[in-house]
């Protein structure tokens, strides 16, 4: 059988949008919506520290935000070489992947600097 | 035909009449509107992570951190930004929801399960995990 | 009892109700750009729009030309743009689009060879590639029989086998309209129909064709090709359930050792 690299995308592709599927609305709505605007009282500071300081949180955030951006990443990919015609197959796929690829090294920085 | 050959029309070799979609293809149709508003979901959900890795790192920070984030992020075209963040989230969700019997057929039992029984376990699950967040934050 | 002035009337009605075509012509002989043609035809409440076609071509316009044959939604070749939407005309009444005009125009996404016909010459290219046949590893002979199907075994796969190739879903599909080079949607809706076949074991063979760039992973699941099937083949899962198909035999590619491969 061919080794082709596609397969591979396409698969972090869909985990990232069962992910997104799954976690980001409630996150969003919580940390995005709710809690700025007052709709619910945000946490206090103490609570909310020791829960994203938690190792497993850590894991689980990294791990689903990673997902998600290779998912946004693929995604916006065929947006540009097909919605919007940028006929660049490798420069839209080096931008993309490039682009997911750095903000996993901020995901990293940043939660790891939480923990 | 190949891609080189997409002309727009009849030459004096060719005779073929050839048509090429205009880069505005999406806005003809309301089906296709919906397909790449579904596909453009990704830069929002991208957005989101962002968002939320700068709300982690505040929280890390301390409380005066915290506190000023929670004003930043109260600011009118911070919340204008979210609230479309959130319906582009909203509209994925669905989306995907939807689609997924589509492309994956699970048997239980040697009998297919329903397209209805699968989006149906998708939404359980969704409600669990967002329970869970709930109650995990503001315990 | 009605009327008889009423009856009267509405038999009038149904053969006085006209509707208006507006009908793409190219004629490459004359024109270097399709234009428009607008016909008159009567509305009839069992009149497709392939009647109404009929009809021009019978007693208006004998140069007007087009593709069909069976009038019964089994041929396949009277696909055509209605309205802007890609449909079976034999299929597609006249009534639906009163008070009218209703636009027919050939197939998108295939160059026009002349009015309402489309070269499908890329399409019959295209199908073979996925050797649409059944593919045994042994040959068994003829003396031994027939080859044994369950129920199950035929429903497994009988959805897939119903596309009567009229290419809908190829005038549908924007990935293959930007993207000609994409194999689209029937046929890999019928790949999945061997692969899923019980007797068939070409399935590897398939995957080699369909893991390419201008495979499977080209489709981005705009779903379209499903929504105009007039056969409900449902090529849109077909492709999908490919992708994770493809996806899966890689993994296991890549992690298992060559000796635990099948």
């Amino acid at each position: 059988m061919k080794f082709r690299v596609e397969p591979f995308l396409w698969l972090a592709f869909s985990g990232g949008g069962v992910m997104a599927a799954i976690f980001l609305p409630v996150l969003a709505f919580l940390f995005a919506l709710a809690f700025p605007l007052g709709w619910l009282d945000p946490p206090d500071h103490a609570h909310l520290a020791a829960v994203v300081g938690h190792p497993i949180t850590f894991l689980v955030l990294f791990g689903a935000f990673v997902m998600m951006l290779v998912h946004a990443a693929h995604r916006f990919r065929f947006t540009l070489y097909d919605g919007l015609q940028v006929k660049h197959r490798f420069l839209v796929a080096a931008v993309c992947y490039g682009g997911a690829f750095l903000g996993t090294f901020v995901a990293l920085h940043m939660l790891g600097s939480a923990t | 035909m190949t891609g080189e050959a997409m002309e727009r029309s009849a030459t004096d070799t060719d005779l073929h009449y050839r048509r090429t979609p205009p880069v505005f293809w999406w806005t003809r149709k309301p089906s296709y509107f919906v397909f790449v508003m579904r596909e453009l979901s990704s830069l929002f959900i991208a957005w989101l992570v962002l968002y939320l890795l700068l709300f982690v790192r505040a929280v890390g920070r301390g409380e005066t951190a915290y506190a000023d984030f929670l004003d930043w992020a109260a600011s009118p075209w911070l919340v204008v930004l979210n609230v479309v963040a959130f319906a582009f989230v909203v509209l994925h969700t669905v989306t995907w929801f939807s689609l997924t019997p589509q492309a994956m057929v699970l048997q239980v039992g040697g009998r297919r399960v329903p397209p209805r029984a699968i989006i149906g376990a998708q939404y359980a699950a969704l409600a669990v995990v967002s329970a869970f967040v709930l109650w995990l934050v503001t315990r | 009892m009605a009327d008889a002035d009423e009856i009267a009337d509405k038999i009038t009605d149904e053969i006085t109700d006209e509707i208006t075509m507006r009908v793409a012509r190219y004629r490459p002989d004359k024109d270097r750009d399709p234009g428009w043609q607008e016909y008159t035809v009567p509305q009839r409440e069992e009149w497709t729009v392939l009647d109404g076609l009929n009809h021009v071509k019978n007693e208006v316009d004998t140069t007007l030309a087009y593709r069909w044959s069976c009038r019964m939604g089994i041929c396949g070749s009277c696909g055509m743009n209605v309205d802007g939407e890609p449909k079976l005309t034999c299929a597609t009444f006249l009534s639906d689009y009163a008070p009218g005009p209703v636009t027919v125009e050939p197939l998108a996404n295939f160059p026009v060879i002349r009015d309402l016909v489309v070269d499908i010459s890329d399409f019959m290219e295209k199908l073979p590639r996925v050797s649409p046949w059944i593919i045994r590893d042994e040959e068994q002979s003829v003396d031994d029989g027939e080859y044994l199907q369950t129920p199950e075994e035929l429903d497994a796969y009988k959805q897939f086998s119903m596309c009567i190739n009229c290419m809908l879903c190829y005038a549908a599909c924007p990935v293959y309209g930007l993207e000609p080079e994409f194999i689209g949607p029937a046929a890999i809706a019928l790949a999945e129909r061997y692969d899923l076949d019980s007797r068939d074991h070409g399935a590897r063979q398939r995957l080699d064709v369909l893991i390419e760039e201008e495979g499977v992973y080209g489709c981005t699941f705009v779903g379209e090709c499903t929504r105009v099937c007039p056969k409900h083949v449902d090529p849109a899962a077909a492709i999908q359930r490919y992708k994770l198909k493809a996806a899966q035999e890689s993994v296991k590619m890549f992690l298992l050792p060559r000796a635990l491969r099948r």
